[in-house]
C-alpha cells in the first residue's frame, strides 16, 4: 500500500505544478513497459468490471438477482493485473467473489450477468449463480462457495498439469480469511512436496466478512507459506501496473519450474461483504472506507497517471466509460431477455453417466433422466 | 478363473484399468512404498512408478480435494482412504466439490473419481474406527456407491467404478480382504446398478450389501435347518439401486428383512423400507424388519461390541418375526 500512496502523492504534485518536470517524469516512470494501447486496455477492463458490478448491484436491488452476491468493487486491479498476464490455456480456480475474475479470464459480460440472473444463457446455465461461474472453454474453473474449499482443487488442477507434462499454470485465488482453513495448509504442503505449477493469490482486503484478519490470525499473511518453503510475495493490488508486471514475471517463473508461489495481494473492498450487509458499520468505520475509496481506487490511480503522462484525455476517458456502461447495460438486457432454465432440465447434469441398470433417483422419478453430461474425453 | 483374495482382486482391477488408461492414478496414505495400509496396492509402485502411485501426506481433506481438482481436468484418480472413517475429514470435498460440480457447471465439468477403502467395523477398533459410512455418501445426489462382498465383485465393481464418469465410492471391508474366491482372469467389469441374488429361497428375502452378505448367508443356512428357505439379495450397488431386483424378490417371498452394518436412523435400510412400502405394499405379508448396528457409537469391550454389531442371531430372529414364527 505504501508504494501506491507514494505514487498518488507524486501524481498530486505533478498535477499541481504542471511545469515540474521531475515529478512528471516520476509519474511517467510508473508506466514504463506498457504501450499506450496496453494502458488503455487495462483501464477499459477495470472500468468494465466496475460498471458491470454496479449494474449487478442495481439489478440485485430490484430483485433481478437473488441469493448471495459478493461484489469485487475496489479490487479490480487484481482481476486485471493478475489474470491478464496469463495465457489463454492457463487455468483459474477461485472463490465466490469472482465476477470480475471471470470476465478477466474471458467469460463475456453477457454470460456472467445471465448467470447472476439465473438464466439459461448464463455461463453455468443458471444452475450456479453469482458464486459459481464456470467456463471450461476459457479455463475458468469456478466459482467455489466454501471458504478455502477451492484451494485443494487448485492444487489438483496444477497436479494434473504436471501429470500430463503440460506447461500451463494454475492460478488459485482466495480471500484473506481462507488461509486460516485447514484446507489451505494441506494444499500448500502438497503443492510444495510435488513442486506444483500453481500461484496462490490471497486477495487480502483485510476482512473475512466482518472480522479483521489481524483479530483472528496469530501471524502475518506473509508468514503463512514459509512453513512449507513456498516463497511469499507482497504486491499492491490497487496498482494494476505493478500487479500486472509482478504476475507477468511470476507466471513465467512458475511456468519454467519455479514451483508453487504465495502472493499476498493487498487490496480493499469498497462494498459490504455481500449485498446483505452495509459497506461500513461495526467492523470498519465510514472514514476508513472513504479514505480508501478516495485514495486507493485502482481505476482512479491508473487514470490519473495516464492523464498526467498525457496518455489519456478526458474525452477518451468518457468514451471508454460510456463503452463500459453500454456493455454492462447490454449484459443486463441480454440476461433479462434470456429464458429461465427449462423445468424439464431439473434433473439434468446430476450425473454425467446415467447407468443403464438401476435407479439413480428414488424421489418418484421412475425413469432415469436423459441428458446427462458429456461423456468424458 | 483364478482363485484369489478380495485384496488381490481389488489390486487386479486397479492394474487392469491402469494398464488401459494412463489418466488413472492411485493416491492415498501408504499406497506406494508401504504397499498399502492393507496391502491392496501391493507391487503397484514398482509396476507403475511414482508418477501414478502416489503416497499422500495424512491430509484427507487436502488429498481428496487435490484428486477432485485433478478429476476436474479429466484425469481419473483413485483416491484411497485408509478407512472411510477418515474420509469424514474429506466430506467437504466429496459432497461440496465432487458431488455438485457437474450440476453447478451445467454439465461442463464431470468428476470421474473413485473414493475407495474399507468401511464398517473390524474387531474391537472402538468408536472412531468402526462405522459404516454408506449413508454419508449416498445421501448426496451426484455420488454413486458400490459395496462389493466377494472377490469377483470386488474386481468387477471397482473396474466399473474407475470407468464411470461420476464420483463413485467403493466401500470395501477390512474383514473381507482375506476372503478367497474365484475371479475371472480377463478384463472384467460388472455394470453398476445390478444386484446379485447370492442365494435363492422363496420364504423370506434378506436384502443386504457389502460385508453383511456373509452374515446373511450364514443366517440363511441356519434358517434352512428349520426348513426356511431365504433369498439373499446382495445389492452390490446402493446408488444406482437395482429396484427391480428388490421388487422381484419381495413379490416372490412377501417378507423382507434388511440387513446392514450402519446405524438405523436414516440408514440405507430406511430408504429401502420406504421404497418397498411405496412400490410393493400389496406384496407384503408383514412389515419389513431391519437389522442394523445398535444406535450407539461402537463400544470397545468385546461383549458390548458383539451386542452392538448386527449378527447371524439377529437376522434369524428377524426372519422368523416377519414370518410370524416364534423366535
Amino acid at each position: 500500500m505504501a508504494q501506491a500512496t507514494k505514487e498518488k502523492e507524486a501524481v498530486a504534485t505533478s498535477t499541481a505544478i504542471a511545469a515540474a518536470d521531475d515529478e512528471a517524469e516520476a509519474a511517467a516512470a510508473g508506466l514504463e513497459g506498457f504501450s499506450s494501447d496496453e494502458l488503455q486496455a487495462l483501464l477499459a477492463e477495470m472500468l468494465l468490471y466496475r460498471r458491470f458490478e454496479e449494474k449487478a448491484e442495481e439489478a440485485y436491488a430490484i430483485g433481478k438477482i437473488g441469493g448471495f452476491c459478493h461484489l469485487h468493487i475496489g479490487q479490480e486491479g487484481l482481476a486485471a493485473g493478475a489474470i491478464k498476464p496469463l495465457r489463454e490455456d492457463d487455468l483459474v480456480v477461485t472463490a465466490y467473489r469472482e465476477h470480475t475474475q471471470a470476465i478477466a479470464k474471458g467469460i463475456t459480460p453477457r454470460a456472467a450477468m445471465a448467470e447472476l440472473y439465473g438464466r439459461t444463457d448464463g455461463c453455468s446455465g443458471g444452475r450456479g449463480g453469482s458464486m459459481h461461474l464456470f467456463d471450461t472453454a476459457v479455463g475458468f474453473l469456478g466459482g467455489h462457495g466454501i471458504v478455502g474449499g477451492q484451494i485443494p482443487l487448485g492444487a489438483g488442477v496444477a497436479w494434473a498439469i504436471r501429470y500430463r507434462g503440460g506447461d500451463q499454470i494454475c492460478m488459485c485465488f482466495m480471500g484473506d480469511a481462507a488461509v486460516n482453513q485447514g484446507a489451505f495448509l494441506e494444499a500448500l504442503n502438497m503443492s510444495a512436496i510435488w513442486r506444483l505449477p500453481v500461484i496462490y493469490v490471497v486477495e487480502n482486503n483485510g476482512y473475512g466478512m466482518g472480522t479483521a484478519f489481524s483479530r483472528v490470525s496469530a501471524t502475518e499473511m506473509e508468514a503463512r507459506s514459509g512453513a512449507y518453503g513456498i516463497p511469499a510475495h507482497t504486491v499492491n493490488g490497487q496498482d494494476v501496473l505493478e500487479t500486472y508486471r509482478f504476475f507477468e514475471d511470476l507466471a513465467g517463473r512458475v511456468r519454467s519450474g519455479a514451483g508453487p508461489q504465495f502472493v499476498n495481494a493487498v487490496t480493499y473492498r469498497f462494498r459490504g461483504h455481500s449485498m446483505s450487509d452495509p459497506v461500513s458499520g461495526t467492523y470498519r468505520s465510514k472514514e476508513e472506507v472513504d479514505s480508501h475509496v478516495q485514495e486507493q481506487d485502482p481505476i482512479k490511480i491508473l487514470r490519473d497517471r495516464m492523464m498526467d503522462a498525457g496518455l489519456l484525455t478526458q474525452a477518451e476517458l468518457e468514451a471508454m466509460d460510456a463503452d463500459a456502461r453500454a456493455a454492462s447495460e447490454d449484459a443486463a438486457d441480454f440476461a433479462d431477455a434470456s429464458p429461465l432454465p427449462d423445468p424439464s432440465t431439473l434433473y439434468d447434469h446430476v450425473y454425467a453417466e446415467i447407468n443403464p441398470h438401476g435407479r439413480l433417483f428414488l424421489d418418484g422419478r421412475g425413469q432415469a433422466p436423459t441428458g446427462g453430461g458429456p461423456p468424458h474425453g | 478363473m483364478a482363485e484369489m483374495t478380495y485384496r488381490e482382486a481389488l489390486n487386479a482391477a486397479m492394474c487392469q484399468e491402469m494398464d488401459r488408461d494412463d489418466s488413472v492414478f492411485l493416491m492415498g496414505e501408504e499406497v506406494a512404498e508401504y504397499d498399502g495400509a492393507y496391502k491392496v496396492s501391493r507391487g503397484m509402485l514398482t509396476r507403475y512408478g511414482a508418477r501414478r502411485v502416489v503416497d499422500s501426506p495424512i491430509s484427507e481433506l487436502g488429498f481428496a480435494g487435490l484428486c477432485v481438482g485433478a478429476a476436474m481436468t479429466g484425469l481419473r484418480p483413485i483416491c484411497e482412504f485408509m478407512t472411510f472413517n477418515f474420509s469424514i475429514l474429506a466430506l467437504d470435498q466429496v459432497i461440496n466439490s465432487a458431488a455438485k460440480m457437474l450440476y453447478m457447471t451445467n454439465g461442463q465439468i464431470p468428476v470421474p473419481i473413485v473414493f475407495r477403502g474399507p468401511t464398517g467395523a473390524a474387531l474391537q477398533l472402538s468408536a472412531q474406527h468402526s462405522q459404516a459410512c454408506e449413508t454419508w455418501y449416498v445421501h448426496a445426489p451426484g455420488v454413486k456407491l458400490v459395496t462389493p462382498a466377494t472377490p469377483a465383485d470386488a474386481k468387477g465393481l471397482l473396474a466399473a467404478a474407475i470407468r464411470d464418469d461420476d464420483p463413485v465410492a467403493v466401500m470395501e471391508g477390512e474383514l473381507l480382504y482375506n476372503v478367497r474366491g474365484e475371479v475371472p482372469d480377463d478384463e472384467y467389469v460388472i455394470p453398476l446398478g445390478v444386484a446379485d441374488l447370492k442365494r435363492s429361497g422363496d420364504d423370506v428375502s434378506i436384502v443386504t450389501h457389502g460385508k453383511m452378505v456373509h452374515v446373511a448367508l450364514q443366517a440363511a443356512n441356519t434358517l434352512a435347518r428349520d426348513g426356511i428357505e431365504a433369498d439373499v439379495l446382495d445389492l452390490r450397488s446402493i446408488r444406482p439401486l437395482d429396484v427391480d431386483a428388490i421388487l422381484e424378490s419381495v413379490a416372490r417371498t412377501n417378507r423382507v428383512v434388511y440387513l446392514e452394518e450402519g446405524w438405523p436412523f436414516a440408514g440405507v435400510g430406511a430408504q429401502i423400507v420406504s421404497l418397498i412400502q411405496e412400490e410393493a405394499f400389496d406384496d407384503l405379508d408383514a412389515p419389513v424388519a431391519r437389522v442394523t448396528q445398535a444406535d450407539v457409537p461402537m463400544p470397545y469391550a468385546k461383549n458390548l461390541e458383539q451386542l452392538a454389531k448386527p449378527g447371524v442371531k439377529g437376522v434369524v430372529e428377524a426372519c422368523r418375526k416377519v414370518m410370524y414364527l416364534p423366535a
